[in-house]
């Protein structure tokens, strides 16, 4: 609280009851039962970051294969294994459910000035679904049975004729399995984002990291089901003996591609979206102005995730469609540049008009923007079709979509895991050598990730185990590899600091930076019940409204909007957020953990193929979700 | 500094050295691309380095306002790119994609048929009996189409500097111009994901005069040349009452398969194996003796036999001109 200091009697005994009310079992039963947003984004933050440091290690397994010419690191085998699960884990195990699953999920109901996710134990349980597809996928790398035809996993290369293990039966049902978790979290995040507002905050008060949020949920909810219709297609072909991509029996090899795609380039913005926002929340923190051209960045949010539905026949340029398509398709690929530059300027300029602080997360935002502008760049060429023909699948593509990746989601990432690191833990980390981390890590990513562009122009084909000499190849893969070694120094850097200063930083106070959204506006880190007082909204940074965030003071005084009765929180009116009705939430249950694990089991039946055990265990799922909804909280 | 790395003409795999007219205007498309993209990033950094450099000083430059900011949004992240794409979009979209496009059936004067296999490039040279594999010879400025197909899994054609790639996909064929200028070699090599040796899937396209390249075509029509030496029969009878047969065709004799490479004139290719091992009697017989370690998981088996069965069959195979 902003006035902690000076709270009264009557005060601090809503806080003790606040505090009974909302307080979890202690130790590791509590984080197995917990329903508490802030520690499942936790879990899904460590999780995630355990899924990036595998990803990292099979990322510098294929750097050190790809070193000299006709390494031996890896084989032929192991090279695709490890290629195919680097991609997987980055996308499906490390950006996205970092961005929503632990950022997401830790800061949207604090920005909401909400007390929950609306679905508490979905939470959870998109949590525990998240972990077991996971362990599944990972189980196949280490019993060298791993996905290994590559993460878009073409037909009919990834057939059973072509690729007999359980290789691809890993890589379908394991994204089956994530999806189902994606799918939960999204829909919490939609109904979070319009329904759990604080009294006062409309749609355009709405934080800009919120709107990103909203418009990668709903990405997610309609492009995940063609990547479901896809693998369940694939499955029954290579279980069953269906024949959707048979083109001996009436089927398509392109038709996996264009389902694929049709989910496949949406979620590259699913990946950057969240990203935008963590930019347009550190920018304007540091800047000390609020976003120039707030309205249309918003609407830019949206409209970068709505037109990335109709541009995914771009990735097939190569496959003979007709001339039409391609045209229609590099048209919508250009178009959807625009809500980009309108983000980009808005955030430059916005860094102009106010006096910027340059600390790390916002020099992390300005490698951000460096990347972005060099990846956007690259990907504009890709709508030249001629020269996407040219440059295709070879390691142009691969340094053009890392400079997105890496550059313009995980760059936002780091920066944002300084800029709450002293929300999350309350103490501050170390900025000498976050500023050094920062300068490390650009230069490794550049120094990795550039000379691809040249390599690629220079015809090297992407996914390639090895190469020969003499094609003018090799100093550009040294230094690659010389880069991917410094980069790893950076991020380890990164993660020391923040270890470092979680036991050893000073205390940071509730807002140490002076941000302008709600997080800022509760202790450090926040109680269970993240606000005493339901905050009231009036601009979109209700934090820099002093006037407001002094009048909660004197409401938890008068018990005003403190919703001390039980586990509640308000519900607002979708638009205009006026306070319509208080919910009663459920509180902490074995159930999301119980039917987590029963839907872990049933997957890695239907990959053995014992289809009856996966049935019973089918049967269970839905007693324990009959038990779960025994449980539920009366209405209030 | 890009163009320098493709060296003098063949060996290479140079988007950017191009030897053939379709493959100059991609190369063009692209240094006027990259100068816009360097102007792009330019004023970025700019506004960046400003931001930075006036840090202590808040509104723009000029002195504007919240409004001018606005504007200044509006009008570099909406105008501008509108008209750059625009002009884009009319080069690239419609007058490059058209001049570089396939040559239509009527205009053309030769067709190739290209059918791509894990992992190997077989070519075909309809209205003759013509078949050879991972060797494309073309006569100099004549524009060919050339058809695509694939034995099994997706693969990609692409010689990078005579133009740009298309998909070998089932059930599809695509179609894709290829021509060179001057006589030369030009290496290419798949560029869709294929499996285990996507990596060793290259191949040479030789560039000849047409009078050069007709009397090569005619030797290639031709069946294959009868063994002279005593061990150029052994070797032919090896390969005969071995594995070999069941899987590769020597034209003129019994040996009909159709899973690997034609083998009718090997002995007129330059590599082995889709360019991993050059072709001669020592790489060879490291070949047949144990192919799965030359080039892992590739389909063809090893096959024991005894060393002068090797040496044998290496000749043969050899003198297949």
């Amino acid at each position: 609280m902003a006035a902690t200091e000076v709270l009264g009697p009557r005060a601090r005994e809503r806080i003790g009851r606040l505090d009974r009310i909302w307080e979890e079992r202690p130790g590791l039963v509590g984080w197995l039962t917990t329903v508490d947003h802030k520690r499942i984004g936790l879990l899904y933050f460590f999780t995630t970051l355990a899924f990036f440091g595998a990803g990292g290690v099979e990322a510098l397994l294929m750097r050190t294969q790809l070193s000299s010419p006709d390494g031996h690191v890896l084989g032929p085998d192991r090279y695709d294994q490890v290629m195919t699960m680097h991609g997987v884990t980055m996308i499906f195990l490390f950006v996205i459910p970092m961005t929503t699953g632990a950022f997401g999920n830790y800061l949207v109901p604090l920005m909401l000035g909400a007390r929950d996710m609306a679905f508490p134990r979905l939470n959870a349980l998109s949590y525990w679904l998240f972990l077991g597809s996971g362990c599944l996928m990972y189980a196949g790398l280490f019993l060298n049975m791993g996905p290994d035809a590559g993460w878009f996993n073409y037909v009919p290369l990834a057939l059973k004729r072509y690729d007999p293990g359980l290789n691809i039966d890993f890589y379908a049902l394991g994204l089956i399995f994530n999806s189902i978790s994606s799918t939960v979290a999204a829909a919490n995040f939609v109904v979070t984002i319009f329904k759990l507002r604080a009294p006062g905050m409309s749609l355009n008060r709405m934080p800009l990291f919120v709107f990103a949020m909203l418009a990668v949920s709903l990405s997610l909810l309609i492009a995940l089901p063609s990547l479901t219709v896809d693998l369940v297609f694939l499955e029954l072909q290579r279980r069953l003996g269906f024949h959707f991509f048979d083109v001996g029996h009436g089927g398509s090899a392109l038709l996996w591609q264009h389902l694929f795609w049709f989910f496949g380039h949406p979620e590259v913005y699913i990946i950057v979206l969240p990203a935008f926002g963590i930019a347009t929340s550190i920018i304007p923190t540091f800047a000390k102005h609020r976003m120039i051209a707030f309205p249309l960045v918003a609407l830019a949010e949206l409209l970068v995730a709505f037109i990335g539905f109709g541009v995914w026949a771009h990735h097939m340029f190569a496959t003979g469609i007709p001339t039409v398509t391609l045209v229609f398709f590099a048209a919508a690929s250009m178009m959807v540049v625009i809500p980009s530059t309108i983000q980009i300027y808005a955030w430059t300029v916005t860094v102009m008009m106010g006096r910027p602080e340059f600390k790390a997360p916002l020099l992390f935002i300005g490698g951000f923007i460096a990347f972005f502008v060099v990846g956007g760049l690259s990907g504009i060429m890709f709508a030249a079709i001629p020269f996407d023909q040219a440059t295709t699948d070879t390691y142009f593509v691969v340094a053009h979509f890392h400079f997105i990746i890496f550059g313009a989601a995980v760059f936002p990432i780091l920066g944002g895991m300084y800029y709450w690191f002293p929300k999350v833990t309350g103490r501050l980390y170390h900025e000498p050598v976050a500023k050094a981390s920062f300068w490390l890590t650009f230069a490794g990513t550049a120094l990795t990730f550039f000379p691809m562009h040249i390599v690629g122009l220079l015809g090297m084909p992407r996914r390639v185990y090895t190469y020969q000499r003499g094609l003018g190849w090799d100093a550009y893969n040294l230094s690659e590899t010389i880069g991917a070694f410094i980069l790893t120094a950076g991020l380890l850097l990164i993660f020391g600091n923040l270890l470092w200063s979680r036991f050893r930083g000073p205390p940071a106070g509730p807002d140490p930076f002076f941000g302008g959204t709600l997080e800022w506006a509760t202790s450090s880190p926040p109680p269970h019940y993240n606000f005493a007082v339901i905050p009231t909204v009036t601009s979109p940074y209700p934090n820099w409204d002093r006037a407001d965030r002094e009048e909660d003071a004197r409401k938890l005084e008068a018990g005003e909007l403190v919703l001390e009765e039980g586990h509640e929180t308000p519900a607002s009116t979708v638009r205009d957020g006026y306070l319509d009705e208080v919910l009663e939430m459920p509180s902490e249950s074995w159930w999301p953990l119980t039917l987590g694990l029963l839907i872990t089991v049933i997957f890695v039946m239907l990959l053995l193929a014992h289809f009856v055990i996966a049935g019973i265990f089918g049967a269970l799922a839905v007693l324990a979700l009959g038990g779960w909804h025994l449980q539920e909280p009366a209405e209030a | 500094m890009l163009a320098g790395c493709g060296g003098g003409g063949g060996g290479r795999q140079n988007v950017l050295h191009p030897e053939s007219h379709a493959e100059r205007r991609i190369a063009t498309l692209w240094w006027v691309m990259l100068t816009g993209a360097a102007i792009g990033f330019g004023v970025i950094a700019l506004l960046l380095f400003l931001g930075w450099a006036r840090r202590n000083r808040d509104r723009l430059p000029f002195g504007g306002g919240e409004r001018a900011a606005t504007v200044l949004v509006v009008g570099l992240g909406i105008a501008v790119p509108i008209v750059v794409l625009a002009t884009l979009f009319i080069w690239s979209d419609v007058f490059v994609l058209r001049s570089t496009a396939a040559p239509s059936k009527k205009s053309t004067q030769m067709t190739i048929d290209v059918v791509g296999h894990q992992w190997f490039w077989e070519v075909r040279y309809p209205g003759t009996k013509a078949v050879t594999a991972n060797e494309i010879h073309i006569p100099t400025r004549t524009r060919v189409n050339l058809v695509g197909t694939t034995a099994d899994v997706i693969h990609s054609f692409w010689v990078p500097e005579l133009n740009r790639k298309v998909d070998l996909i089932p059930g599809h064929p695509n179609r894709i111009l290829l021509e060179a200028d001057r006589p030369g070699a030009y290496r290419g090599q798949c560029s869709e994901f294929c499996g285990l040796q996507h990596a060793h899937m290259a191949m040479w396209v030789y560039a000849d005069p047409p009078d050069r390249f007709r009397a090569w075509l005619a030797n290639m029509a031709k069946p294959a040349r009868a063994p002279t030496t005593a061990e150029e029969r052994r070797g032919q009878r090896v390969f005969g009452s071995n594995e070999c047969a069941h899987c590769h065709t020597i034209r003129g004799t019994n040996a009909q398969g159709r899973i690997g490479p034609d083998l009718t004139h090997l002995g007129t290719r330059t590599t082995l194996a889709a360019l991993v091992l050059p072709n001669n009697r020592a790489a060879l017989e490291e070949w047949l003796r144990d192919p799965q370690h030359v080039k892992p998981g590739n389909r063809m088996p090893r096959v024991p036999l005894s060393a002068a069965d090797y040496r044998a069959l290496a000749a043969y195979l050899e003198s297949l001109r």
